[in-house]
């Protein structure tokens, strides 16, 4: 057997997983690393210019890939760092390992230079951490990381590795495990089949049913059977800000994504069905709004992976512990030999109904001839990118119009810190995406105040040759502030107000790429194809939009699911 | 509700952190808290009291299962079973009281432990209400010190929790 040291057995075991690509920043508990890392080129390593980045980074890439991504860093500052890429990821239940550096396992505990608990500090939003106590452990450690990141419920992993673990003329036998075995983790692999079955009946006998399906099919690659079942049951179909994508938005069947900020027809449709089927949603306060006005005439059946996340907020009435693919796989073979078949008088019924809300009020904006809208900026990049593209964000107002207005017909495409809800997100995603797809459109639509929170990373890409295209729907304000101290206090604009903005067109130029202002509708298209026209250059697309315009349907505090704001002055 | 919840725990440092960062970061309560090796050393026994409603209790249960290092638990109140604390507590004695303490011990079948001219210390095991039962009874102005080593549980009859 090879020997090696602790450095180099990290190393060759990302190449025995398969890594391609880590995100980091260097430092002295993690130099043994760095310099295995120097001595070999399988795992390509990229350099950000801070740490969260980084994480952030390693998450796009796992949101568009469905694979782990990966971040070394070093130990105190470099891992604080960290910690909110780390819980952006755990809230939206993203599949990453996080290598820390950390002082020598000898100096642990004496306030050592750069010395933090970051097993403590991490411990409230990471999945798991493990601490590495023998260099010989590595690769055992390493392997364990990834199938707890990635198997049952994703999530972010961390892993500290004190510097005499990687010492480089200490050496150890290399072998990297086929099988981790671990006797207190079992995720489900499948749903218990009386569950499922009772499912089935249930919802082969509804009347006014509706899917609303959530980031666990995407995280579940279950798209297609999730399409499937929907089409065999002809029931309405309305996803989570997380799983958008997983049923296409332009089928017939979609009413778009639901909640705070869904749309009019997929909040009614959910207050008023009968049966409710969650798929991979965990039933969140930005969703169900007052929870014991929720949905009052619906039964409720939860496919989740998770048991926490069933009857955590609002009781099911049919749990379902168990991965999305083969839950839904069993329901469409079920469904398929039953001799029950849907109530097609009562389907029809309800669809007219729904037909009559999309009628009221579709998805819809007041047109402005001196403002450029942020929806028709959205609806311009969907004509030009064919609808085709990986798009992330930020958060804020232009998170919510990029979700209501780009019509995602493929899971994996939307990106989006959702959980977390973490401005600065939006950027380094994309970066991450960019680099596993290099041939696809990227773009990160942001705000004038998110993007200044990672601003920093057009340096990286630069290094790399990044060339997305950052869209900043510029209005001059923290926008999403702002509408709330609109509608409730009085206009008072506290700290929501952007002065003294930096000229972002020198700023991307002074990065080294290219900068376009636009400030008048006639430009916005002609500009914004100009700009997708340049397709190895970042672009940094500055456009000054409405400073006016709030994010519509808006659910009523404390009210029901049916309860909405549908413009500044109709209210249902 | 008050609620016993056995846990069978890896045997690892940082695995106890884990638990009592749980019900700390997701609000829920611990009463008592006690947690030692097991026979098999490669597992500790964690024994936590806590109160909730059901789906609150639901939870704790639910959570504490998906800790990496939680092997296996039960909600030992959802079944018969044995309930035992342990409580050293020292006693100002003297003069006429030392007859009348004695006597009370006895009562409780506790056991004087240890003896000064002034103090007696007294050893009391059963469950959480005699404890308190017994406090009352001595009056708590006697009462020079009091340590209770929280709750142990076990099911009664065949019942294991084991792997
Ligand atoms: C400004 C802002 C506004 C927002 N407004 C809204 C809004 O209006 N509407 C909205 O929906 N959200 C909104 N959100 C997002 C919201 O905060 C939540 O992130 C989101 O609702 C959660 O989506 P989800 O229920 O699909 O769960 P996710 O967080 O995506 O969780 C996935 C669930 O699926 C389960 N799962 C994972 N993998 C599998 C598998 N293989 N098999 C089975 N189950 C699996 C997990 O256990 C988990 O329970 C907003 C966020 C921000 C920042
Ligand atoms: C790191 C972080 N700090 C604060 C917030 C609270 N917050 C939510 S939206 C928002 C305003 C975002 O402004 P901008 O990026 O310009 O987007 P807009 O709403 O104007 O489109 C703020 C401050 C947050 N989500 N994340
Ligand atoms: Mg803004």
């Amino acid at each position: 057997m090879e020997l090696l040291s602790g450095a180099d057995m990290l190393i060759r075991s990302l190449q025995d997983e398969g890594i391609e690509y880590i995100y980091g920043y260097p430092g002295g508990a993690a130099l043994h690393i760095y310099d295995a890392l120097f001595r070999q080129d399988k795992v390509k390593h990229i350099l950000v210019r801070h740490e969260q980045a980084a994480v952030h980074m390693a998450d796009g890439y796992a949101r568009a890939s469905g694979k782990p991504g990966t971040v070394l860093v070093t130990s105190g500052p470099g891992a604080t760092n960290t910690i909110t890429g780390i819980a952006t990821a755990f809230m939206d239940s993203i599949p990453m390992v996080v290598l820390c550096g950390q002082v020598a396992s000898t100096l642990i505990g004496e306030d050592a230079f750069q010395e933090t608990d970051m097993i403590g500090v991490s411990r409230p939003v990471v999945k798991h951490n493990i601490s590495v106590r023998h260099p010989s452990e590595i690769p055992e450690v390493i392997r364990k990381a990834y199938y707890i990141a990635a198997t049952g419920r994703p999530g972010p992993v961390v892993v500290d590795i004190p510097k005499d673990m990687t010492t480089p003329n200490e050496r150890y036998e290399y072998e990297y495990p086929k099988k981790v075995k671990l006797r207190s983790y079992n995720p489900a692999i499948r749903g218990h089949a009386g569950q499922i079955r009772k499912a089935a009946e249930m919802l082969l006998a509804a009347k006014r049913p509706i899917i609303y399906a959530g980031g666990g099919v995407v995280l579940g690659k279950a798209s297609e059977q999730l399409t499937d079942l929907a089409h065999m049951l002809g029931h309405p179909v309305t996803n989570t800000l997380m799983g958008i994508g997983s049923f296409p938005a332009s089928d017939k069947q979609s009413l778009g994504w639901l909640g705070m900020h869904g749309s009019y027809e997929s909040n009614m449709a959910m207050h008023h069905s009968d049966l409710i089927l969650a798929v991979g949603a965990r039933f969140d306060d930005r969703v169900t709004n007052a929870t014991e006005k929720f949905c009052p005439g619906a039964r409720i059946i939860h496919i989740d992976i998770d048991p926490a996340s069933i009857s955590k907020t609002v009781e099911a009435d049919v749990p379902i512990v168990g991965p999305v693919d083969s839950v839904l796989k069993e329901l469409i073979a079920l469904v398929k030999e039953s001799k029950a078949k849907p109530d097609n008088d009562a389907l029809k019924a309800w669809w007219k109904q729904i037909d009559e809300w999309r009628a009221f009020h579709g998805m819809r904006y007041e047109k402005s001839d001196t403002y450029i809208k942020p929806q028709e900026v959205i609806e311009a990049l969907h004509r030009l990118t064919n609808g085709d593209a990986y798009v992330t964000t930020d958060v804020g107002q232009h998170q919510m119009f990029t979700a209501q207005y780009y019509k995602f017909n493929k899971p994996n495409r939307w990106i989006n810190s959702g959980g977390l809800g973490t401005m600065g997100f939006g950027l380094p995603a994309a970066m991450g995406v960019k680099l596993s797809y290099p041939d696809d459109d990227v773009i990160c639509v942001t705000g004038e105040g998110s993007i200044q929170m990672n601003i920093q990373e057009l340096s990286t890409c630069k290094q790399y040759n990044l060339p997305v295209k950052v869209v900043n729907l510029n209005n001059q304000a923290l926008g999403m502030v702002k509408q709330w101290q609109d509608m409730n206090y009085e206009s008072r604009h506290s700290q929501s107000y952007m002065e003294s903005l930096p000229d972002f067109i020198k700023l991307a130029e002074a990065y080294g790429h290219v900068g376009i202002r636009i400030d008048r509708k006639e430009d916005l298209e002609p500009k914004l194809k100009e700009a997708f026209a340049m397709k190895d250059k970042l672009v940094f697309i500055d456009i000054y939009v409405d400073p006016h315009e709030h994010v519509y349907p808006m659910q009523v505090a404390r009210g029901s699911m049916k309860d909405m704001w549908l413009s500044k002055t109709e209210r249902v | 509700m008050r609620r016993i919840i056995s846990v069978l725990l890896e045997n690892e440092p940082g695995a106890l952190s884990r638990v009592v960062g749980l019900f700390s970061q997701r609000n829920y309560n611990i009463e008592t808290l006690t947690v030692a090796p097991t026979e098999d050393e490669t597992l500790s026994r964690l024994t936590v009291t806590t109160t909730g409603s059901d789906r609150v209790i639901e939870q704790i249960t639910k959570q504490l299962n998906k800790l990496i290092e939680v092997v296996k638990l039960v909600d030992l109140t959802e079944g018969s079973h044995i309930e035992r604390e342990l409580m050293l507590i020292k006693l100002k004695a003297s003069g006429s009281q030392r007859a009348e303490i004695k006597r009370t011990v006895d009562i409780f079948r506790g056991q004087i432990v240890d003896v000064t001219s002034t103090v007696y210390t007294v050893q009391l095991a059963g469950d959480s209400d005699k404890l308190d039962a017994f406090i009352q009874a001595v009056g708590t102005t006697g009462v020079l010190e009091v340590v209770r080593s929280g709750v142990s549980g076990i099911a009664r009859g065949e019942k294991v929790l084991s792997i």
